[in-house]
Order: structure tokens, then sequence, then C-alpha cells
């Protein structure tokens, strides 16, 4: 089944197109893996499935983007809620100003869990999917500044999943990360792809086939080949 | 050689504190530190120097001006640090810098043609009054607020605001519960310096607030600040009267070094979290 439907898609920075003629259908609940070398248009192409484009005030585009069948261009399609169901975790970790908890359970708050004793619950579990738990149980208070960038990369995707998405998107994640973290991580990612559909633009071929059934190369913003059942 | 500029200045700061203290501290000692700060009868002529109304009105008139400055200001920094187009922001910025190179002269002569009148009209009293003085003293510390905080703003790291907007946040709510409080220490200090202007400042005050040396009643009475009391009377003060004055300059410089610690204590602490 198609979670994902990329049709005729082009995306412009002011005159400069970063996405030419794009199509491409990424199935539910598998890990789909978008290469290409620096520059060739994968974070935009992630940047646009959670319309995390439309920040830059020069960005346009043409065609269209499906989730479960309906436009995410769709006038009526509330950006926040979009950006909910359709987690994103940058190349950078982006913690935010505030302790480990809080990072993880600010994103809940918001939504207005109806229970708030449900919180730390959550909290633990999405800490535990994102291996990190053991790490920071006892220190939960600490600001997440004082993690390190591993862990910081960790906690952004606890924070995601705490929201529990429909689709993960990765964006060089594991890029600054020591191999303990990136194994920790890419294990938490296959356990995950049961609840969810990932898309990850790995930081080399290598992540790509340890952990994805389907690769996407690209190149300068076009379309260049999709194998399924990858293997180097 | 660099050293030896740096010692002058700094001597400078020492020489002026020895002499308002060698000057003014015979005159709190005569006097008794209570009746001088709490007293409310300043009769210079007759021997009677009570500065409690003074107090009472600098701290009137700075708080009115920093209930008016300080939302007007980080509102304004935060609507030039996220949602101004380039174009206004360009416009905003210089206009936002010449407002503080306006001379105070210039903003008293416009309080007391513009903003007395309008409150003798309208709310009454004779115009001259503390709530004249907190509009044009908020006015007069926007621009330190909205630079400083402005700044403070947009330095922080983007990838606060990136990941708040990954949680589905709402721009508002990224601004309000991550930004703000990232950039609050750059906030507080540029708060402070806006109060500690709106505290020392001198010559609008003397021209809008009236002057009288009662204790205010309400926001539409008359006061003299501390500064002004100073800025009034050095003229003519002779013997203990001088002497009074000095004293009135060191219950301000002990005012304006409290502020100062709380602002250091302040960002201090904000540094913290970081």
């Amino acid at each position: 089944m198609n979670k994902i439907e990329i049709k005729d898609f082009n995306f412009f920075y002011g005159k400069n197109r970063v996405i030419r003629n794009f199509n491409l259908n990424i199935e539910a609940n598998k890990i789909t893996s978008i290469f290409g070398p620096a520059n060739s248009g994968t974070t935009t192409l992630l940047c646009c499935l959670n319309r995390f484009c439309d920040l830059n005030n020069e960005a346009r585009y043409s065609g269209d983007i499906l989730i479960d069948g309906k436009s995410i261009f769709a006038p009526k399609v509330s950006v926040t809620a979009l950006r909910r169901r359709v987690g994103m975790v940058f190349e950078v970790p982006t913690p935010l100003p505030m302790s480990i908890f809080d990072n993880v359970s600010y994103g809940l708050r918001l939504l207005h869990v109806k229970r708030k004793q449900r919180i730390p619950e959550i909290v633990e579990m999405s800490l535990r999917q994102a291996a990190l738990w053991d790490e920071v149980k006892n220190r939960l208070n600490f600001p997440a500044a004082s993690l390190s960038g591993g862990q910081q990369q960790r906690m952004c995707i606890a924070r995601i999943l705490a929201l529990e998405p429909d689709v993960l998107l990765i964006d060089r994640a594991c890029s600054g990360l020591d191999p303990i973290s990136t194994a920790k991580i890419e294990g938490s990612l296959m356990r995950l792809k049961k609840q969810m559909t990932i898309v990850i633009s790995p930081h080399n071929i290598q992540q790509a086939n340890r952990i994805s059934e389907c690769v996407v190369f690209m190149q300068k913003g076009e379309w260049v080949e999709k194998i399924t059942d990858f293997r180097i | 050689m660099f050293l030896i500029f740096a010692l002058t200045s700094i001597s400078v700061l020492a020489v002026i504190t020895g002499f308002i203290f060698m000057q003014g501290f015979p005159l709190i000692a005569d006097v008794g530190l209570r009746d001088f700060l709490f007293g409310t009868t300043w009769e210079p002529t007759r021997g009677q120097f009570g500065i409690g109304a003074m107090i009472a009105g600098s701290l009137a008139v700075t708080f009115g001006a920093a209930l008016i400055g300080i939302p007007v200001g980080i509102c304004c920094s935060i609507f030039m640090a996220e949602f101004a187009p380039g174009i206004v922001r360009k416009i905003f910025r210089p206009a936002i810098q010449l407002l503080a190179g306006i001379p105070s002269v210039v903003y008293g002569f416009w309080g007391i043609m513009f903003v007395v009148p309008f409150i003798r009209n309208y709310f009454g009293g004779p115009g001259l009054s503390i709530l004249a003085g907190s509009i044009v003293l908020g006015i007069m510390m926007l621009p330190t607020i909205i630079s400083i905080s402005e700044v403070a703003i947009v330095s922080l790291s983007h990838t606060y605001k990136e990941g708040a907007l990954a949680l589905g946040m709402t721009h508002w709510q990224t601004i309000l519960a991550v930004q703000l409080p990232a950039a609050k220490s750059g906030i507080v200090a540029g708060v402070i310096l806006g109060l500690g202007r709106a505290l020392g400042e001198t010559m609008a005050v003397i021209m809008i607030l009236g002057n009288a040396t009662a204790l205010p009643e309400s926001i539409l009475s008359p006061v003299r600040t501390l500064t002004a009391n100073i800025g009034l009377e050095m003229g003519y003060a002779t013997g203990v009267h001088r002497q009074a004055l000095f004293a009135t300059g060191i219950v301000l410089f002990i005012i304006i070094m409290l502020l100062n610690i709380i602002a250091q204590h302040l960002t201090n602490r904000g540094d913290m979290i970081e």
C-alpha cells in the first residue's frame, strides 16, 4: 500500500529548481532511503513531506504530494497537525532549551493530552523506543544540552515518537554520531517500522543497505533509480 | 598604554563615587538615615531634608514607564525578529535607532506641549503628572529594550525554532514557549538598561513631572524625582543644602547599583539553563 505518493513534483527556491519532475510512491511500514550526493535535493524533498519547506519565503512548488491519498498542500490542511503526523528529525540535533523530560513531553502537552498521568508513561516509552531510556532515566530533569550529540539526537527521535506519528522523516540523523549510537538508532528504526512509515536520507550507502528495503537515488533534484530489495 | 587609559576611566569612576559619598555622607549622618530616606518634608531653607517623596516619585515614574515600555518594547522586538519582512525591518531598525538619538530635552518639550495638555484635558489634574512622565519615559526606554531584545532573539540558534516547529507547534507557540525563554537573559538585560535610562533621566522629567515635593496621591499628581531634585536645586544650593543634594545622589547611585546587580544575577541564572 502506498502511504505517500509524490506526483510530478517540482520545487523552487527563488529561481533555483531544487527538485525536478519527481515521481515516487513510498510504501507503508517500510524504511525507504532517499540517497544522493550532497546538494542533490534529498533534504528538501524530506522537508516538503511535512511542509517544513513553507518556512522559506522564496519557496514555490508545482505538482502534488499525497499522504493517505490526500494532498498535503490542500488549503484546509492544518500544517501543525501535518507536522505532528509526519514527524521530522534533522541532521543536527535540535534540543529545546529545557530539561530532557520537558523536551520529550512538550509536544504532548501541546496536544492537551487528557489524562496528565499518562505523560510520564509516554515519555518513558518513547525514550525506550529511541534506545535512550537507560542512559537518562536517572536524570530526566537535567537540561537537554547536557547530553552528548548522539544522545541529543536520540532524544529528538523520542520527542517525535511521543507524538505517535504515521510517518517518520530522518534527515542524515546519524551523520555526527558514533557507531554505537548509530547502531542503536538503526535498531530502533527497524522495530518502529511496524508502526509507521519511515523515510530516511542515510548518510552513507552502507546504512541504506543495513536498514532499508527500498532505496531511491536522486541527483540534482531528479529521480534516478528506485531499487527495492536493495543489497550491495 | 592601554592600561593607562583603562585605569583613567576606572579612576574617574572612583573619584566621582568618592566625591559624592564624601560630600553627602555627613548630612545623612546628621539627619539620620531613617529621616532622610523616609521623611517626606523637603524644605532645605528650614533644615528639613526628607527625600521620601522623591524616592516614591522616582520609583512610581519608573514603574509606570516600565508598564508602558516593557510590553511595547518586547512585542516590537518579536515583530522585528520574527515577523517583519526584510524591507520593513530595514526601515524600522534605523528609525528605532533615531528614536534613541533624540535629545531628552526634545522629548521633554514634546511631552509638555502634547502629552501634558492631553492629560489635563481628558483626565483632569494639572497634567504635569506621573502619568505624563511614565508615557514619555516609556517611549524613551523603547529603543534600548527593542534593540537589545531583538538581537537576543535573532541570535538564538535556529535549531530551537526548527525543533519546536517539527513538534507541531505553531509559530506563536514557538515564540512564547521556546524563543522568549531562551532569549530571556538578553531581554532582561535590555529591560534593565531601559529602566536605568528611565531612572537616570533628568531633563525630560524636570519639564514634565511638575516637581512637587509632596508625596503623590494618584497617577495624576505632580512629583519630583531624585534626579530632578539635584538638577533643579544645584544652581543655588550651598552648605548643608548642597550636601543634601549629594546625599540624594548617593541614594540614586545605590538604586541604580541594585538594579545592575539584579540584572547581573538574572543574566547569570539565564546562562546556567543553557
